[in-house]
């Protein structure tokens, strides 16, 4: 299963959009996807607008492969669980958010070799048909809280 | 210790789990955005408040009276925010109240501080950023929630 998913503030259809195509050329494959409510509207799967944290949690384990916008939210989730993960930043030039801080985010984590990036639509289409499946493995793990370093300073600060 | 948490929905709430070691000692209050939190906080108090959408005035408003109301209630000593807005004005109202303020801006801020942690820079009695280069004489860096 792909766990497909987009963070509940705003629509991002570029991405939904070439999920269904993906979904079109695999018909075995299944497609869980959640998107705030967009105009466009998947022929290939139903988008779930809003899913509880446990339901989240249960897809993110289920799922083979995670395909998300470059939330930090999802980021997190899938590298504490091992997961393979694309993330496509939501760009300003198409109002898909409010500033350019999605593609500051994927550059870093590309730079750092946690995550497969996608920069544009058709980069997702052509990396998810070249990899998947056997090349799309989890690149980083990471533990279940927050640096040591951090937590001794913030320690510190409040004691 | 009386400590207020405070994060939106999403990845801000996600970065504020991640502190949950710094928290297991102390009596922590809980603040977000949607009520189904609650359940990833259990053993701690959770309150939900309305979100601040930037561009609605009214919802900024109902931020501000639900998030000063909650800290006069609970009269936190330390308030500890990851973002976005209502934990930007938790800050401000705890820095009101005499509360220890700290901002940590958020992991997704890889090439500038955000709107929000520029702002708590001139509040906040702590602000960090998660990324080395960013760091200045006002803001730390010690780390990351990864």
């Amino acid at each position: 299963m792909i766990f497909v998913t987009t963070g509940t503030q705003e629509p991002f259809d570029r991405l939904i959009e070439t999920i269904d195509d993906i979904a079109g050329q695999y018909p075995g494959l299944t497609f869980v996807v959640q998107a705030f409510s967009s105009l466009y509207k998947a022929k290939n799967f139903d988008v779930l607008e809003f899913i509880s944290a446990a339901d989240f949690s249960s897809y993110m384990d289920k799922a083979d492969l995670i395909i998300s916008h470059a939330g930090m939210g999802t980021i997190i989730s899938a590298l504490v669980e091992n997961k393979p993960i694309i993330v496509m930043p939501r760009l300003l030039r198409y109002n898909e958010h409010r500033n350019e801080h999605q593609l500051a985010t994927a550059r870093k984590f590309d730079a750092l070799g946690y995550l497969h990036v996608a920069y544009d639509e058709h980069e997702l289409m052509a990396k998810f048909i070249t990899m998947w499946p056997d090349q799309l493995k989890p690149l980083h793990k990471i533990g279940n809280s927050a640096s040591d370093t951090l937590l001794d300073s913030l320690r510190t600060f409040i004691e | 210790m009386r400590i207020l948490a405070i994060a939106s929905i999403g990845g801000h709430w996600i970065q504020l789990l991640r502190l949950m070691p710094l928290f297991k000692d102390h009596e922590v209050t809980f603040i977000s955005t949607k009520p189904n939190l609650k359940d990833m906080v259990k053993g701690h108090r959770f309150i939900t408040i309305p979100d601040a959408n930037r561009g609605k005035k009214i919802n900024l408003c109902k931020c501000i009276l639900s998030v000063t109301w909650h800290i006069v209630a609970v009269k936190p000593r330390v308030i500890i925010s990851t973002g976005a807005a209502p934990g930007l004005i938790g800050i401000l109202i705890g820095k009101l109240t005499g509360a220890k303020t700290i901002w940590i801006d958020s992991i997704a801020n890889a090439e500038k501080l955000s709107m929000s942690g520029n702002i708590a820079v001139k509040i906040a009695d702590r602000v960090y950023t998660q990324w080395e280069h960013l760091a200045n004489s006002k803001v730390i860096f010690s780390g990351n929630i990864l």
